[in-house]
């Protein structure tokens, strides 16, 4: 493999290992917030007791969310220095105001309320939750600006002395319409991504017969928000779609394996073969116009087709090959779509339950509901694959090329060793990560402290 | 002044910051298993940094994106030269950063002591390998014309820059001896205070012969500048009220030594930001790498709204985790809040 393999290869480990757990980072801080808002509101035991269970296996999580954010924002410097040269102009502003907005605001109230339970004034107490919630929020918001950037470049002008994209309307980047849809997109996948994990350790303990009180309120909360989260999950998806088939064609084409323009287009649930971009995939089950309805939000509405895309491109930046890896594109996409189903069809099962109250008896639900648990992150992953994939083989769409982003003082053999040393810590990681978070939400939950007393801290 | 020059100064304040603050939780992680002879002293010295580490940590993403922000070719030059140095302070991190929150999560001694251990060896690895890089800075490392990194690994570990890592190290084990002085009481204070008197004079010696070297490194000769004038007594002050058992002025001292050793380094590179060691006319400057003057506006404007507001909640988190924690708490019999 070539370096710039490596480093892309390095790029999409780092990136997908870290946003296995930003999600969950985000979902579970915010409903964490919501128990604790909840326990002031109705001084039930069982909120307390909920605030404090869900709030450990939060915190599990953001340890390792951390870390390997740290990664992520070394890796632009380390592998791809030509592409941090070239636009840290403008890439850069996102991420400094992600540090100074967000990172602080999350990092130091998460120690102030861990640590601060019997110390602060509860409503202090009650503050600093939601301070991290929403300082993980707003991380996730300045990240996804930065992104949306190298998907759908505004705001700038070309240096003409140097060649580079200056940044000349710092509001447009918050205002670009991929940021818009796509960060609200993310956010409601985190807050799936979260219920989810809440759904099945409450269905868990279920299972087993413990504290069903407790867990039966933190199962209705996970599935009162999941369904809604969702539905617009999916809703904003969608548009998110028909707007990133706006400006990069390429994706979308790529999702459906579209080769040649079509008007209606439809959308094709399999696929045989289409791998190595072999233009002529056997399709099964086409839904007429469904694609035209997805990418332009019209029942007759055309879709370029990769082919003429690749020859537009050609005429505006030159001969190359501008495709990218369509198999990866097309099957993301399904992936990410047909799970997204999977976990509502689940969740209005869960909400049936509920509503007839059979939650707390309903074996198979519980059963499946566990299980349920892999799904977003699944979704996570794929959704994420389309997004990046999709922009190949721009690193910066229409700007720059990835193998022009890559360092040129780095050898093959660097990123070849810290590709092994961050992949051996990484899945020691995920080993320890997992087997904890299994541990703590296994546990049985801890009694609430006596009326009267201090609540005590956790403390490590 | 220009923005860049501003922006400069504000790189070096958040790195002095970074080492001010995080200094301290990297010589308690050095330290923990040196004061606490048993569990409840070991928790004693991890939870007088427990809720703080996390938020000065921050000090070191937002260092590293101000310089990529403000800075893009400085970040890029810096960051592809020393990757393998970079893989070296981020595994540090990250085995630092899960080592808190994993070793109390499983009541197996050998469950804490592999924590203990990473712990210790993140905590060792982050100083060292920092300041090897910004030593590197002002030493200087192969850059050729185009601003590229030239050199192999090897070039990276110049006397000087080896010595700015050892100096960090030690300023960082006795910053957190001093810390773990203030924050303690009964045994793990006094073994805290007498490591601080063992690594008291070392580190004086080690930032005694720091500043003249970073002078005459950067061509300036060695009588020292207004910067290392401050230093060197901060340095002589924090050895004599470590030995005299002042522990709050001690303290404040070390936060003095090492803001003012970081501001030295930086003040000395100035207008550089990284020299070249092939050539002195390749070396970057601050102009040379800065972003556009838009940018920088912008990100003063957010910076100096901003910074106020995190100074203001995490010196209030400081005043909310003031009381000193005792190894009492921790004993195996009152383990109300263990996890």
């Amino acid at each position: 493999m070539s370096q710039l393999d490596l480093a892309r290869l390095q790029f999409a480990m780092t990136s997908i290992y870290h946003f296995l757990f930003v999600p969950v980072t985000i979902g579970l801080g915010f409903l964490t917030a919501l128990l604790q808002t909840a326990w002031h509101r109705t001084r039930l035991p069982e909120h307390l007791r909920l605030t404090r269970f869900f709030g450990t296996l939060l915190v599990i999580n953001i340890a390792v969310g951390v870390v390997t954010g740290l990664v992520q924002e070394f890796q632009f410097g380390m592998d791809w220095s030509a592409y941090s040269r070239t636009v840290g102009d403008v890439f850069g502003a996102p991420l400094a105001m992600e540090g100074l907005a967000a990172f602080f605001l999350e990092s130091t109230f998460l120690g102030l309320w861990l640590f601060g339970w019997d110390r602060l004034p509860e409503r202090v107490h009650l503050a600093t939750i939601w301070a991290v919630a929403v300082g993980g929020a707003l991380s996730a918001a300045f990240i996804m600006a930065a992104n949306s950037w190298m998907q759908h470049p505004v705001g700038y002008t070309v240096d003409a002395e140097t060649g580079r994209p200056r940044l000349t309307d710092v509001w447009k980047l918050f205002t670009n319409p991929v940021f818009l849809r796509g960060y609200l997109h993310v956010l409601l996948a985190s807050v799936v991504t979260g219920a989810v994990v809440m759904l099945a350790v409450s269905a868990w303990q279920l299972r087993k017969g413990r504290s069903p009180i407790a867990f039966h309120a933190s199962a209705r909360l996970s599935l009162v928000v999941l369904v809604p989260a969702l539905l617009l999950a999916m809703l904003v998806g969608s548009e998110l779609g028909v707007t990133e088939g706006k400006y990069q064609p390429m994706k979308i084409a790529g999702a459906e394996a579209q080769w040649t323009t079509c008007q209606p287009c439809s959308f094709s649930l399999f696929q045989i073969g289409g791998g190595n971009n072999d233009q002529t995939p056997t399709k099964i089950i086409a839904v007429p116009h469904l694609l035209s309805l997805l990418a332009t939000n019209h029942w007759n509405g055309q879709v370029l087709g990769l082919n003429e895309v690749q020859s537009q491109y050609q005429a505006q930046y030159g001969p190359g090959d501008y495709v990218p890896d369509v198999f990866v594109q097309y099957w993301s996409m399904r992936v990410m779509a047909y799970l997204a189903v999977v976990v509502l069809l689940v969740a209005l099962w869960g909400l049936w339950l509920l509503w007839r109250k059979r939650l707390t008896a309903a074996r198979a639900f519980q059963r499946v509901a566990v299980w349920v648990v892999v799904l977003p992150f699944l979704m996570n992953t794929a959704g994420w694959l389309l997004t990046e994939n999709g922009r190949q083989p721009w690193i910066v769409q229409g700007i720059q090329l990835t193998r022009n982003g890559v360092s040129p003082s780095i050898t093959t053999t660097t990123v070849a060793i810290s590709i092994v040393v961050f992949f051996l810590l990484y899945a020691a990681l995920a080993v320890i990560e997992v087997f904890l978070m299994l541990r703590y939400a296994r546990r049985e939950l801890e009694p609430a402290p006596a009326e009267g007393t201090r609540t005590p801290s956790l403390t490590y | 002044m220009g923005l860049a020059t501003f922006w400069f100064i504000l790189t070096a304040v958040l790195w002095a910051g970074f080492f001010v603050l995080e200094g301290f939780d990297l010589g308690v992680g050095l330290l923990h298993n040196l004061v606490g002879r048993d569990e409840a002293g070991r928790r004693t010295a991890i939870n007088t940094i427990g809720p703080l580490w996390d938020g000065n940590e921050v000090w070191l993403i937002v260092a590293a994106a101000a310089m990529f922000a403000a800075f893009p070719g400085w970040y890029a030059t810096m960051f592809s030269a020393y990757y393998l140095v970079m893989v070296l302070i981020l595994v540090g991190l990250i085995l630092r950063g899960v080592s808190f929150e994993f070793r109390g999560k499983v009541d197996s001694p050998r469950w804490r002591l592999v924590w203990d251990t990473t712990l210790a060896l993140g905590s060792l690895l982050v100083p060292f390998f920092v300041g090897v890089a910004l030593g590197g800075l002002l030493h200087g490392v192969p850059i050729g014309q185009d601003e590229e990194f030239t050199g192999g690994f090897g070039d990276l570990f110049s006397g000087y820059a080896v010595f700015t890592g050892l100096t960090l190290l030690l300023l960082c084990l006795l910053h957190g001896a001093c810390f773990l002085a203030l924050r303690t009481t009964g045994e793990v204070r006094a073994r805290a205070r007498r490591l601080g008197r063992i690594v008291a004079p070392i580190t004086a010696l080690a930032v005694l012969a720091f500043l003249p070297w970073t002078h005459s490194v950067a061509g300036k000769g060695a009588l020292p500048g207004i910067v290392q004038l401050l230093a060197l007594l901060a340095v002589l002050a924090a050895y004599w009220l470590v030995t005299t058992r002042h522990e709050g002025w001690a303290f404040t001292a070390t936060c003095f030594t090492i803001a003012t050793c970081m501001l030295s380094l930086f003040a000395d590179l100035y207008p550089h930001v990284m020299v070249s060691s092939t050539n002195p006319a390749y070396s970057l400057t601050v102009d040379g790498t800065a972003s556009g003057s838009y940018a920088l506006k912008v990100m003063t404007v957010v910076a100096v709204v901003l910074l106020p507001v995190v100074l203001a909640y995490q010196g209030w988190t400081y005043h909310v985790f003031r009381r000193r924690v005792s190894p009492e708490q921790f004993a195996p019999a009152a383990q109300p809040a263990a996890e």
